[in-house]
């Protein structure tokens, strides 16, 4: 008996060297892995060992640390809430930061390259680290005019987005997605209570974690007639062009009508009444004469399609910004579907775009066709609050000459002035835009949706500087007219961007 | 030795002190002062009952005893500290009850020692132990959920505050069962064979016994939700059968029956659910602990496990400075990553060593004690204590599935503590056997008095069959 039990003693000895060997794995080969994983709440004791630094816009901090007497020295805290939760996004303790807080964390939490020299410098000196700040370019009075416009609109609307940019450079002066939510309780240091909020949060079906303003795509309606517009004066139309029109068009199985009786029912509009009125008829037929190519090399001319874009930092990451489409218009054989583009035309059928992607639009024709980068971050200062980066405003693309960004522009006035975007006029500023009613399909019981209301558009003030551009979107509008309301919201909007001077 | 395991245990103390408070109290050293006294006492026992008893196995399992104490404890500090609570005194919370626990253990393994003088006497009532044994190991299991079940797992008997393990107790019942049972049938086992691709393959009705026990650990696995024990039995079954067989078909078919029915219980596990369906959850976490459905809820005490061995790195951060805190069930299943994390590869390598001296010292009483009961009592037990080790300390580092499993003798816990020190105990019991000079009848061999014999001297030697 004592040869098996010298055996057993071998086979422990085997198991033992595995287990050793195992341990040598775990404690050796992975052990930085394992000591820096996101799960790894000494990570987390370590990371808040120190303040955050701050998030700020007009010197209103919109994300700072306060210190606490917990395990976690210091605790996020994001002041105004809802408001600016999708922009400046929240930093939980376990798992991934959104938002802002996500796309600057190193340097927020001071281990960005940028930083080192402050690192440096702390060593010899003895001072505490700390994470360097952000400064939005964020105008906070537009930031509230367009967060209070959307949550109290006049329609009763639970869910919609709005975004203002500088033409002139691409700067951010308002993004607000609705409905919203408070991020304060997700980076709660009860991180059950956290997970609790997120899960919550997670499954609504309103969805309030979503920023609506650069990741939701949604039929654009009569707005996307600009890039047609576009597409026409490129192919040498021009404002007083007569284009076919009619209180019905159909073609291919496509059958189009206009809003409403009175809207261009003779045989030939001006491309600028057909603009200004928003005429469905003469836009479809003017898309299939185009062509389908034409069409969607305009659009992608404006940025749809890129599914890379990033708004944040300019050098850096950001918040991704989904891709508009302008789906693909085509028969299962390749060929041109001539109905699906005359209701592409008109911004239905596939076609899809993101509020960001309407105000770079609108900001586009009011900076004479040039489209500056959109961004968030204007500065990022280090925890003395002297400037290490300062954004540095880049064209993104040209897509269209001064000559059709003019033509554009008058159209556009008109539009307001005289067509469906009256609601969006301003006193003392000149205010151009296009509106867009976009139908989307039906519910399970077959009852028709109400339709999403959009408004694109832009403010020259009296010295004709192109001084904001916004585009809103208010989803499922009941009541009729779905675009007036956001057209009254975004003048609201241009006109809190504007009142600050405009750059 | 004791006293430099007790030194050992003291400068713990110390150091987590020291780190924890960023000063040594003036009593620091209380703990491991009481610990000695308590072991010195057991062995002044031994001494008197069992004089030539192992003399390294005592100091090698105090130093684990103590170190567990003190690790407790360092727990209950960073507890207080956290909830700004006053410091635990030596005897408050975890730490001062595992050290009542240990003296608890420590008079039940003396007494053990005192009444038991002839571990053959516990032969006598082998069956009445299988019974037992068999009999706590299924208590849990009829038990409703609501007595029985602690994370998932229907190991315990719950009454009030107090909740005992009984299959702790149940594997040291079951070792003298098995041993008396296979003394009993061995010539049977070994013999009536048949011969197969060089195998030598047991009849079959002889396999009887193999295939309840195979059958009694599967339903441990299924209805206990537990792999560690099935594992655990099952290993110290077909062991004990092994080395009283000498057959390695025996093993050859233990384990592929145990590995067979593993995975037959992973698959009805993703196919039927059921009683299956933890099991292959267990598994599944097993194989990617880090897979994001698992690892902030079912992984997450076996990641957080892995997170903190991985921050202890090769030397750790020192007793004391790091943060076991977040280790989910550190007091008990997981102690051994708690640990981690503070004494580093270095540390944890040294105290698996010590595991297996324990062991290896334990198969060596096996060896050295002549009758074929105390061979298959003392191999069994100490071969099943290195299982038990293996099974928690693979599960935690990610070896194998993760069970439920104390770590014997760190764990805080009284049942763990107190049948370990039992199995403790008749090691030294069987140990002394075979180390006792050899007094009366014929076949001494010349020279071969003293208690230092070498166990070479005793391979020839007669083993003799008890008849009861």
């Amino acid at each position: 008996m004592n040869a098996p039990l010298r055996k057993a003693g071998v086979v422990i000895l085997v198991l033992f060297g595995l287990l050793f060997a195992n341990l040598n794995w775990v404690q050796g080969y992975k052990a930085d892995a394992y000591r820096t994983s996101d799960y790894n709440g000494r990570v987390q004791v370590a990371e808040y060992q120190q303040p955050r630094g701050v998030i700020e816009a007009d010197g209103e901090p919109l994300a700072e640390s306060k210190a606490t007497d917990g395990t976690l020295k210091y605790l996020r805290v994001y002041p105004d809430k809802q408001p600016y939760a999708h922009v400046v996004g929240y930093k939980p303790v376990n798992g991934a930061a959104t938002g802002i807080e996500h796309s600057e964390d190193e340097f927020l939490a001071g281990t960005s390259d940028k930083l080192f020299a402050d690192r440096l410098s702390n060593m010899f000196t003895g001072d505490t680290a700390s994470g360097g700040n952000v400064v939005l370019t964020l105008k906070t009075v537009a930031q509230k005019a367009a967060w209070e416009q959307l949550t109290n609109n006049e329609r009763g609307v639970d869910k919609g987005a709005a975004v203002a940019i500088d033409p002139r450079t691409g700067a951010v002066q308002a993004m607000v997605s609705m409905p919203s939510f408070d991020p304060n309780p997700l980076a709660s240091h009860n991180k059950a209570a956290a997970q609790a909020t997120y899960n919550k949060l997670n499954t609504d079906p309103d969805k309030p974690l979503l920023n609506r303003a650069v990741n939701e795509t949604l039929p654009p309606g009569s707005t996307f007639k600009t890039i047609i517009t576009a597409a026409a004066l490129q192919a040498g139309y021009k404002q007083d062009t007569q284009i076919p029109a009619g209180a019905v068009y159909k073609h291919n199985g496509a059958v189009i009508r206009n809003a409403e009786d009175e809207v261009c029912p003779g045989s030939q509009v001006t491309l600028k009444e057909a603009l200004t009125e928003s005429c469905n008829t003469g836009f479809a037929q003017l898309g299939v004469k185009l062509g389908a190519d034409a069409v969607k090399k305009t659009a992608q001319a404006f940025g749809f399609e890129q599914g890379d874009l990033t708004v944040g930092d300019l050098e850096d990451g950001g918040l991704p910004v989904a891709a508009s489409h302008t789906g693909s218009i085509a028969n299962p054989d390749g060929s041109t579907d001539e109905g699906a583009l005359a209701q592409s035309s008109i911004g239905q059928r596939d076609v899809r775009m993101t509020p960001l992607q309407g105000a770079l639009i609108a900001a586009t024709v009011a900076n004479g066709g040039k489209q500056m980068r959109p961004y968030l971050v204007k500065q990022l200062l280090n925890p003395k609050r002297s400037a290490i980066y300062n954004a540095n405003p880049t064209t993104l693309r040209t897509p269209i000459d001064d000559q059709v960004a003019s033509d554009m522009r008058d159209m556009m006035i008109s539009v307001v002035e005289n067509g469906t975007g009256r609601k969006a006029q301003i006193d003392g500023l000149k205010v151009g835009g296009k509106t867009g009613t976009a139908q989307n399909g039906a519910d399970k019981n077959g009852n028709e949706l109400d339709p999403h209301g959009w408004f694109l558009g832009f403010a020259f003030n009296s010295k004709g500087e192109p001084v904001s551009a916004a585009c809103v979107m208010l989803e499922n509008v009941p009541g009729g007219h779905a675009s007036a309301e956001a057209a009254r919201i975004a003048g609201l909007i241009m006109k809190a961007a504007a009142g600050q001077g405009g750059s | 030795m004791l006293a430099f395991a007790m030194v050992l245990v003291a400068a713990y103390g110390a150091t987590v002190e020291a780190n924890q408070l960023e000063t040594v109290t003036p009593t620091f050293w209380v703990p491991a002062a009481l610990l000695s006294v308590m072991f010195l006492g057991l062995h002044l026992v031994v001494r008197f009952t069992a004089p030539y008893a192992d003399p390294v196995l005592i100091p090698a399992v105090a130093l684990l005893n103590g170190l567990g104490v003190g690790f407790l404890h360092r727990l209950d500090v960073a507890r207080a500290i956290a909830n700004k609570e006053p410091l635990p005194g030596v005897f408050d919370g975890t730490g001062g009850r595992q050290l009542a626990w240990t003296l608890a253990s420590l008079i039940l393994a003396a007494i053990l020692l005192v009444v038991v003088r002839d571990h053959k006497i516990v032969s006598r009532y082998a069956y009445t132990l299988g019974l037992v044994g068999i009999v706590l190991v299924m208590i849990p299991a009829v038990l409703p959920a609501s007595l029985s079940e602690v994370n998932g797992a229907k190991l315990w008997i719950k009454l009030g505050g107090f909740s005992i393990q009984p299959g702790e107790f149940a594997k040291l019942a079951l070792v003298s069962f098995f041993a008396y049972y296979l003394v009993r049938k061995r010539e049977v086992l070994s013999l009536a064979s048949k011969r197969f691709l060089g195998i030598d393959f047991p009849r079959g009705r002889d396999l009887g016994p193999v295939v309840t026990v195979w059958l009694l650990s599967l339903l441990v696995l299924v209805f206990e939700k537990d792999l560690g024990t099935a594992l655990l039995y099952f290993g110290l079954f077909v062991v004990t059968l092994y080395v009283a067989t000498e057959r390695a078909s025996w093993l050859i078919i233990g384990l592929l029956m145990f590995f067979g029915g593993v995975y037959v219980a992973y698959l009805l596990g993703a196919s039927v659910g059921g009683p299956f369906a933890n099991f292959y959850d267990r598994a599944s976490i097993w194989l990617d602990p880090f897979a994001p459905q698992y690892v902030t809820n079912q992984g997450y005490q076996l990641v957080q496990g892995l997170l903190s061995l991985g921050t202890g790195g090769l030397f750790g951060s020192g007793p004391g400075a790091g943060s076991p805190g977040l280790v989910p069930e550190v007091r008990t299943d997981f102690i051994f990553a708690g640990m981690g994390e503070e004494i580093g590869l270095f540390g944890l390598s040294a105290l698996l060593v010590i595991y297996l001296l324990i062991v290896e010292r334990g198969l060596r009483a096996a060896i050295g004690v002549r009758d074929s009961f105390g061979k298959l009592v003392a191999g069994g037990l100490a071969f099943t204590l290195g299982l038990q080790v293996f099974v928690i300390v693979g599960g935690i580092t990610g070896l194998i599935p993760l069970t439920g499993q104390t770590t014997p003798f760190l764990s805080a816990g009284g049942s763990s503590l107190m049948a370990n020190w039992l199995l403790v105990a008749m090691l030294l019991r069987i140990s002394d056997a075979g180390r006792r000079p050899v007094t009366s009848g014929p076949g001494v061999p010349p020279g071969g008095g003293g208690p230092k014999r070498p166990p070479a001297q005793l391979h020839g030697a007669m083993t003799e069959v008890i008849k009861p």
